[in-house]
């Protein structure tokens, strides 16, 4: 049977998955998408909080982060495009121009 | 008139503001016109005031005396000092002298000076001169008499060393200008004695308006006698340096290194007077003061017979001269010691005709002579310059005091005054003087006009009378020495009828010690006084004779001088005045020079020296700390500043993975320790 712990469950491991990608993938388009695991791991988070304890908050949070992310996606891309026209690379290692 | 007398100093100084600042670029001639009209002014208007005041009514003590006030100069509260004037008989005298004898000075210069480069500054100093001794003549108080007292020693000062890029005495090595610091120093010791005698006056009577002092003075009480002696004695002392009285007379000799209008000026008719015209101011303090008056008697006495015999030996012709103004000073005094002040500002009157006289003679005789002034290389210069001679030899007989001519009258006064006062030792002492004085007098005529010429065949040839420009000024002295002395004949001359309008007119400025003016008169002995005059008239006569006798021969004058030996050598010498001023006075003044100087290198320098090696060695410890404990903090902050940047900025490593990976430890760090914690 399935309940809510199960889905946070699927939902750590989901987030696990986006920290690995995040932290050790080296083409800044797959940490992006993992960026966005992470945040989907958070929204069923929300959404299985919503079932356990009766209340609609839990929902209305996920549909904001949704639109959130589409906004930062939007942005990311945006700005990762641009890098790529003047580095013609999308290999993070290469982008460290704010080193102290 | 009389309320414009305070115009009359100003006159003249009006002259010295065009002259000396556009003097330079003038004609020579506006320079002298501008010069003598403005001494014309004042004597004109010095003419007016002095009528004016014998119009009007004197007052209770019968005198007539008209002051006036300017306004306050310095209102203290031990004393007041006004910018006073004021004119009385005493001071009408010295008024028309002064400005009567000046204008033909200043006439005489433009003559004599027309070949000088600088001739508007010439006639600038002597405009001051005439400015300043007009201040003296009419001031009304000590203090602005102050004024004109330094204004005229200053005036001399830079009229003595008006040549001041030439020497002057080759004896002492003196230059113009050195003799005419000889004069101001000499000058100022006495003019140090005069301010402290004023400022005691000042303290005691709480005035300094002459006629006030004099009133306070007779009523001062026998308290104050002490007091008033030695303030007498002070501005004697001052009179003294300014008059050229021993001490303080070696400064007059050395004076004619000025020009010779400049001596006969300055140090024979007008400003070496003011002394005794100061005393004869102060003849109401002198009259409470009988041992101050002893003192001047014996120092004029004194001064008359050491003076005359110095002029026997100097050879040269302006300081045979000068030796006779000191003498004749000396009488002045001496005539003042005695309390015959009318007979001595008569004779300062008489003095001034025939000595201006003799000075521009001089000058004329120089100015023929294409500048030689020693008389033993001249010699017959009567046919050459016949009215220098004349006019010359009027005033040497006024001089020698011959019957009839000025000097006699006065000279005669003073030695009767003296006489009847009681003062037989200054009446012998003057009488030999007047000996002497008729000695070197026809000595001087003799050398320079009589005999042949000892200068050489070509300085002969230049020889020649000066222009009419000097020789006018001369033939009005002569006039002025022959008569000048008829407005002073004693009774006994006049069988009987008082015509001595000069003593009428001067006594009631006078106050003598016995309190009233008629004292002499009383003991009028007519037998007496004749005899006197005769006696008097026989020693002037005999050194006339005797100096006609020793210089008509050619070896005489030698042999008397090798006769007299070390004698002649003490007279030739000055008596070794000079000389013993150097070894008593100058030489223990500079070895006190040289004792101060040690002191100063050693001990002030050394004080100073030593405050500024402390000073360096704080400052040296006072840097040390600043380098090593200041810059050493404000260094290792920087320093650690440096270092914890270079640790910490390994840290931004820029890349974003890394950071994340930081944070989630933390996260992971913080969920570690609340879950184990809680």
């Amino acid at each position: 049977m399935l309940t809510p712990t199960h889905v946070m469950i699927f939902s750590l491991v989901l987030f696990g998955v986006g920290v690995f990608g995040v932290l050790t993938r080296r083409n800044i388009i797959i940490v992006l998408m993992s960026l966005e695991l992470i945040l989907n791991a958070a929204n069923l988070n929300f959404v299985a909080f919503s079932w356990a304890h009766p209340s609609i908050h839990g929902q209305v949070f996920a549909l904001f982060v949704i639109c959130v992310a589409a906004g930062e996606v939007a942005v990311g891309l945006a700005i990762l495009i641009t890098l790529f026209r003047n580095r013609n690379s999308v290999n993070i290692d290469e982008f460290h121009l704010m080193k102290g | 008139m009389l309320d414009l007398i305070w115009l009359i100093p100003l006159i003249p100084l009006t002259g010295v503001l065009i002259n000396g600042f556009f003097g330079r670029r003038m004609p020579l001639k506006t320079v002298g016109v501008i010069a003598c009209a403005t001494v014309l002014i004042a004597f004109l208007l010095s003419v007016g005031a002095v009528v004016q005041l014998a119009g009007s009514e004197p007052n209770p003590d019968g005198l007539r005396i008209h002051e006036l006030s300017l306004g306050d100069w310095m209102p203290l509260d031990a004393v007041s000092v006004p910018w006073e004037f004021s004119l009385d008989p005493l001071g009408s005298v010295l008024l028309l002298v002064v400005t009567g004898v000046g204008f033909l000075i200043h006439v005489y210069s433009i003559g004599y000076m027309a070949h000088e480069k600088d001739y508007a500054r010439f006639f600038t100093y002597l405009n001051l001169f005439m400015g300043m001794m007009l201040t003296l003549v009419l001031a009304g108080n000590m203090m602005v008499m102050f004024v004109g007292w330094e204004g005229v020693g200053l005036c001399s000062y830079l009229l003595i060393g008006f040549y001041y890029d030439k020497p002057f005495d080759l004896r002492t090595g003196l230059t113009c200008a050195d003799a005419g610091r000889k004069a101001f120093i000499t000058n100022r010791i006495g003019d140090f004695a005069f301010l402290i005698g004023v400022l005691y006056l000042a303290i005691n009577f709480g005035t300094l308006t002459f006629s006030e002092i004099s009133e306070r003075v007779a009523h001062a009480g026998p308290g104050a006698h002490g007091l008033l002696v030695g303030v007498g004695i002070l501005l004697f002392l001052g009179a003294c340096g300014k008059s050229a009285q021993i001490p303080l007379y070696v400064w007059l000799p050395d004076a004619m290194a000025g020009p010779t209008p400049v001596s006969a000026l300055i140090h024979a008719a007008t400003m070496v007077t003011a002394g005794v015209y100061m005393v004869a101011r102060m003849s109401a303090l002198y009259a409470q003061a009988p041992e101050a008056m002893a003192v001047i008697a014996a120092v004029g006495a004194l001064t008359a017979i050491f003076a005359a015999i110095m002029g026997t030996a100097a050879t040269d012709i302006k300081k045979v001269l000068a030796y006779s103004t000191v003498s004749q000073l000396g009488y002045m005094f001496a005539a003042c010691g005695v309390g015959a002040y009318v007979a001595g500002i008569f004779h300062l009157m008489t003095h001034a005709f025939f000595k201006a006289l003799l000075f521009l003679g001089a000058g004329s005789v120089i100015h023929g002579m294409n500048g030689e002034q020693d008389i033993r290389k001249m010699g017959g210069l009567k046919k050459k310059m016949p009215r220098t001679y004349w006019t010359f030899l009027v005033a040497t007989l006024a001089i020698a005091g011959i019957p009839g001519l000025a000097g006699f009258f006065s000279k005669d006064e003073i030695l009767w005054g003296a006489w009847s006062s009681g003062n037989k030792i200054v009446w012998l002492t003057l009488a030999a003087a007047a000996g002497v004085t008729a000695f070197y007098m026809f000595r001087l005529v003799y050398l320079t006009f009589w005999g042949t010429f000892r200068g050489g065949d070509e300085a002969e040839s230049k020889v020649h009378e000066s222009n009419s420009l000097m020789t006018v000024p001369l033939m009005v002295l002569a006039v002025l020495a022959a008569v000048g002395g008829w407005i002073g004949i004693p009774k006994l001359l006049t069988f009987g009828k008082d015509i001595n309008l000069f003593h009428h007119w001067l006594a009631p400025a006078i106050s003598l010690p016995h309190g009233d003016g008629h004292g002499v008169e009383a003991s009028h002995s007519a037998g007496l006084e004749f005899g006197l005059m005769a006696v008097a008239v026989g020693i002037a006569v005999f050194g006339i004779l005797l100096a006609l006798h020793v210089y008509k021969s050619s070896t005489l004058p030698q042999k008397i001088a090798d006769t007299l030996g070390p004698v002649y050598k003490l007279v030739r010498n000055l008596f070794w005045v000079d000389e013993l001023y150097k070894f008593a006075i100058l030489k223990p003044f500079y070895a006190a020079c040289r004792g101060f100087r040690w002191v100063d290198i050693h001990v002030v320098d050394g004080l100073v020296n030593g405050t500024r090696n402390a000073t360096l060695g704080l400052s040296y410890i006072s840097n040390l700390h600043d380098r090593i404990v200041v810059d050493g903090l404000v260094n290792l902050t920087g320093w650690v500043t440096t270092w914890l940047h270079r640790m910490l900025s390994r840290v931004q490593t820029g890349m974003i993975q890394t950071y994340l990976s930081v944070m989630l430890l933390g996260v992971f760090i913080l969920i570690a320790y609340y879950t184990l914690a809680g």
